[in-house]
Formats: C-alpha cells, structure tokens, sequence
C-alpha cells in the first residue's frame, strides 16, 4: 500500500500496482469505512480498480494534516475479504437493432449467436469500479470464449443501454456517447438515474447478471421506465 | 423576472461551483472553469458565492433584460455593450428593462461569467445548477443556451434591493448606471497572455524520460483548437515515458496533466472524467486554475513548478484576499458618505 498527493487537494490510496480482487476487496474496506466515518475537511472519495482517491478541503487540512487522517483510518482496516455487495439482474434485448454486431462477435468466435448470448447471459460479472461515464461499470468475468476486438472506426452515437464487448470486457453505456466497442444489445434499465439520492444503478462490489428479454418485453419495459 | 436570449453566442451555459459528492458514481464535477470570476461576480450582486452565473465563452452572445436587473461581469473582456455604450466589468451595475445585452471582441481571456441578483430560477439536480452537457443534465434543460430561452430569475436579495434602488436613483433617464468603484486589479489572479501556470509533480513525474521533465517545465506549449471544458489539449515538446507503462486508471482531477502515448499532454479542467488511464506528469496549483481557465485557442502556456506546500499556502493568502474583498464590499454599502457612488453612462 502506499499513498501519494493527486495535486493541491487529493490523496491516492493504492492498494496494488496490479488489478487483483484483494484489490478490489481492500478498496471496498476503505470505501465503507469512509462512508460512514470520514475525517473532518474530506470531500469525497472516488473508487477505482487498486485505488481510493480522497479529497480534501485544503483551505481546512494541509496535505500532511489530511495525510495523517487518512493514514490512521488506512492503517486500522480489517483485511476481511467481502462478499457481494448484492446481485444486480440486468435484463438485456441481445441482437437486431439494438445489437448490430452480435454477428459480428459470433462469426469471430466460431459461435453462433445464440451461443454468444448464452454464454454473455450465463456469466457472473463483478463491478469493479464505476467510472468514465455516469453510472458506467467496469465488469470482471467475461469469458474468453466471446471476446472481439474494437471496432476499426468508432460509432458517433451509441444510445444509453446498449451492451458491448471490447476485447475481454464488456460494459453498459448509460448515456449516449461515442464509442467503438462491438454492440450486443441493449437494456431497457436506466444506469444513469439523475434525479435519485444514488443516481448509478450499479455499485463497485455488485453481482451483475444479464436477462436476455425479447423485443416485446423491451417496449413495455422501456414504456414502464419512461 | 426574466432575461431572454436573442443570440447564444458560441458556448453560454449555467454554471455555479460544481457537483461534488458524486465522483464515486462516475459524475462529472463540471462548475465554472474560472471560479474565480464567478465568485466575485456573485458577491457583487449580493448573492452568496456559489450562486449559478451564466459562462459566456468567446463570442456573440446577445440577451434582452426584461426587468431591471442588477448584474455583475467578471473574467475576460469581451467587450460588453448596451446600445453601443460599453460596460465596465468587476462591479455592480444596474441595467434596465428593455436593455439589450450584446458581447463583441475578444479583448482578453476567452470565457465571461454575467452574475445576476437573485441568480437563475432553475432546479438543482444533485446539489448542483451546473449544466452537465453529456449527460443533459443540470443547468438549463442540460443544454447550452440557445435562441429564444427565457431564462427566470429569482427574487433579489434585500442587499442587492439596496444596492437597485441607489444605482437606479442615479441613473436618471440612463438605461445603466454602475458603481463608481470596482474590484482592485490587485486581488485579481494574475490574468495575462500567454501565462506561467503554476504546477506541482504528478503521481508518475519519474515515469517520463529526465529531458521530458525538464522539458515540461522550460518549454512553451499552445493550446490547440481541440480544447474545451473538458480540458486543453496541449502542442510542443512531445513527452516521452523512459519505457513503455501502462497506468491501471485512477482518479484525475481539475488541472490534471496527463501525456497519452502521441507525447502531448492534455490539461483536465471543470468537464473532466472522474477515472483517467495515462501517466500524470504534473497538476496544476488549484489557485492558478481561474488563470488557465482564461487561455484561448491559440495562446500557449509555460509551466512553472512549485511544491505541493506553496500551493496549498497560495490559495490560503486567495481565500484571505476573497474575505477581504467580501468586508470592503460590505464597507462600500455602508458608507456614510452615501455609500453607493454610481456613475451613469452615456
């Protein structure tokens, strides 16, 4: 472990120089702890893969004075590894207009495309941080079995919902953004929910599970959500 | 009360301080690129500091007032007029219904922060007014200001009731009266062409060949076209690892400098990401952020650096600087030689 100033106002936390799940387990210790029980002049804090950033109010703490802070909370963690935060189902209408290169992905893989969205669907997936986007989660646990490259020339607009695969991983994209992963499908869940005390469907250290849906119930759904 | 947009002009946007707390949900801060400005262009008009203002970059924005309402314009100059008469900056100013609002030249900076008393009537999503363009949320209606927006604005508050009814006591048959004084240059970050911006050493300094940090830190770099809020992309010596790393993402932050493998760095300013995967060489002092904000396209930028202790007592002698203001401000009201000295222009 060791910790290091992100300029005027932040502390990185880094538990690993490489993505492990003790990793991910220590930086979910600190991230309850901070939760509940922050040191006086801290801001907030941002969880990512082998790291917890926090920042500080440096007009109240020195950098020394945060760092001392955060070191006692640091030092007093139990390494307990977690459990799942919660399993999170996420339904999914894999293929056709909204999954335009779920072919693609087969054919690369010598599959058919059921076996792809059986395999996408049958996996456990661990969240292990939320970034980039609003609610975008980074997932473990794809298999090998379906991996595809990027896309040679990056789409303008991907709609929010839709589900890709970029090399061996796969994600959600919550908002409509730019992007070049292969598109599988699309969720009628929104994971970007601006107007709620947590506005990211997901958390790091939450089970997500894929349900693939018909189109049918897509609509409904979607009509449901708003 | 209201004021309405005839022309946006090339960006405008609503902006207060930012929105914080929701980092860990991958939401961006957003906020004003030059908080600075904003700040002093609220306590002007008597609002508190983080009220939302409007950001106005570059050129061409042009807005009716449809009360008479007391404004504030601080940052860069771009040349703000009412009827042909032009507006000082950096102090109260009274302007009366049926006035319209135009900005023409880039005279200095590149972005203008129009306070008004009372500040917008618009929704807070997650704390916060500032419009967050990606996501479409916040600010109005998640979008910049286009053609025909009405934009509400609140009740003025009794301060800013004082300060309207002296200005406009004063201004006669004038559509604008401003006071007499205003912000001293003193107090103001050091706004200049082609600056030196103050920075201290990024998590991955030592990644990057020893030329490349002393390069860094000697040359001059331009900021190119391809810049925006969400940070300046930056021409010049091209920054070289010692050997190739990958970075496992982690937290950037505003003032970020962080050099993809093309060599060229890229400044994180208020629209930044939350998480960021290339090798950080340097961040910006935060007090100097207000100074970047005010680089345009074009201008170029040197580097200076400074220890992470100077920083923080650099924006310690700021927040001092800002008290100070507030009280003289405050002092001005309360005068008795009447207080509010105004100058009508005509």
């Amino acid at each position: 472990m060791q910790m290091y100033p992100l300029g005027d106002s932040a502390i990185i936390v880094q538990f690993d120089n490489k993505i492990t799940l003790d990793a991910h387990y220590k930086v979910r210790v600190l991230v309850d702890r901070l939760q509940g029980n922050s040191f006086k002049g801290m801001l907030e804090f941002v969880p990512a893969l082998t790291t917890v950033t926090v920042y500080y109010n440096p007009l109240q703490l020195s950098y020394k004075e945060a760092y001392s802070a955060l070191e006692r909370i640091v030092s007093s963690l139990e390494a307990t590894p977690m459990g799942a935060a919660r399993t999170v189902e996420i339904p999914v209408c894999y293929g056709g207009e909204f999954g335009p290169d779920l072919e693609f992905v087969a054919d690369h893989n010598g599959l058919t495309v059921d076996e792809v969205v059986q395999i996408h669907s049958g996996s456990e997936y661990l969240v292990y941080m939320i970034g980039f986007a609003p609610g975008f989660p980074y997932l473990g646990g794809m298999s090998e079995n379906i991996q595809a490259p990027r896309r040679s020339s990056p789409r303008i607009t991907i709609p929010a919902g839709t589900v890709g695969i970029a090399g061996m991983q796969t994600g959600i994209y919550p908002i409509e953004t730019p992007g070049g992963w292969q598109l599988i499908g699309r969720t009628p869940e929104a994971l970007f929910r601006p107007n709620e005390s947590s506005p990211s469907l997901l958390q790091i250290g939450d089970i997500v599970r894929f349900r693939p849906i018909l189109g049918k119930e897509y609509g409904v759904w979607k009509g449901r959500v708003k | 009360m209201s004021i309405k947009v005839i022309r946006p002009g090339m960006l405008s946007t609503v902006q207060d301080l930012g929105r914080y707390g929701m980092q860990k949900y991958g939401v961006i801060v957003s906020g004003a690129m030059d908080s600075f400005a904003l700040r002093v262009a609220n306590i002007l008009v008597g609002n508190t500091e983080g009220e939302a203002a409007l950001e106005i970059t570059m050129i061409g924005s042009k807005l009716e007032f449809r009360e008479n309402l007391l404004i504030a314009i601080c940052g860069g100059n771009l040349s703000p007029t009412i009827d042909g008469h032009i507006i000082p900056q950096w102090r109260p100013v009274l302007v009366k219904k049926g006035c319209i609002l135009s900005f023409g030249a880039v005279k200095s900076g590149c972005r203008v922060y129009l306070a008004i008393s009372g500040g917008f009537d618009i929704p807070k999503i997650m704390d916060s007014q500032s419009t967050y363009l990606r996501a479409g949320i916040g600010g109005f209606h998640g979008r910049s200001l286009k053609e025909g927006d009405v934009l509400l604005v609140k009740a003025p508050s009794d301060l800013a009731v004082r300060r309207i009814s002296c200005l406009f006591d004063r201004a006669g048959t004038n559509e604008v009266a401003a006071s007499e004084w205003s912000v001293s240059q003193k107090i103001f970050p050091a706004y200049t062409l082609n600056p030196i911006i103050r920075a201290v050493r990024g998590g991955q300094f030592n990644w990057f060949t020893i030329e490349s940090r002393k390069q860094f830190f000697e040359e001059e770099f331009l900021v190119t076209p391809q810049s925006d809020r969400m940070g300046y992309r930056l021409c010049g010596q091209q920054l070289q690892l010692s050997e190739p790393r990958e970075l496992i993402s982690e937290a950037v932050t505003a003032g970020t400098v962080q050099v993809p493998s093309g060599g060229n760095p890229i400044v994180l300013l208020a629209d930044r990401q939350t998480i960021g995967g290339y090798p950080k060489i340097a961040q910006v002092a935060t007090v100097d952020l207000p100074i970047l904000a005010q680089v345009k396209p074009g201008d170029k930028v040197r580097f200076q650096e400074i220890q992470l202790e100077e920083a923080q007592e650099l924006l310690q002698s700021r927040e001092t600087v800002f008290q100070l203001l507030k009280q003289g401000v405050k002092l001005k009201e309360s005068s008795f030689l009447g207080g509010f000295h105004c100058i009508e222009l005509t």
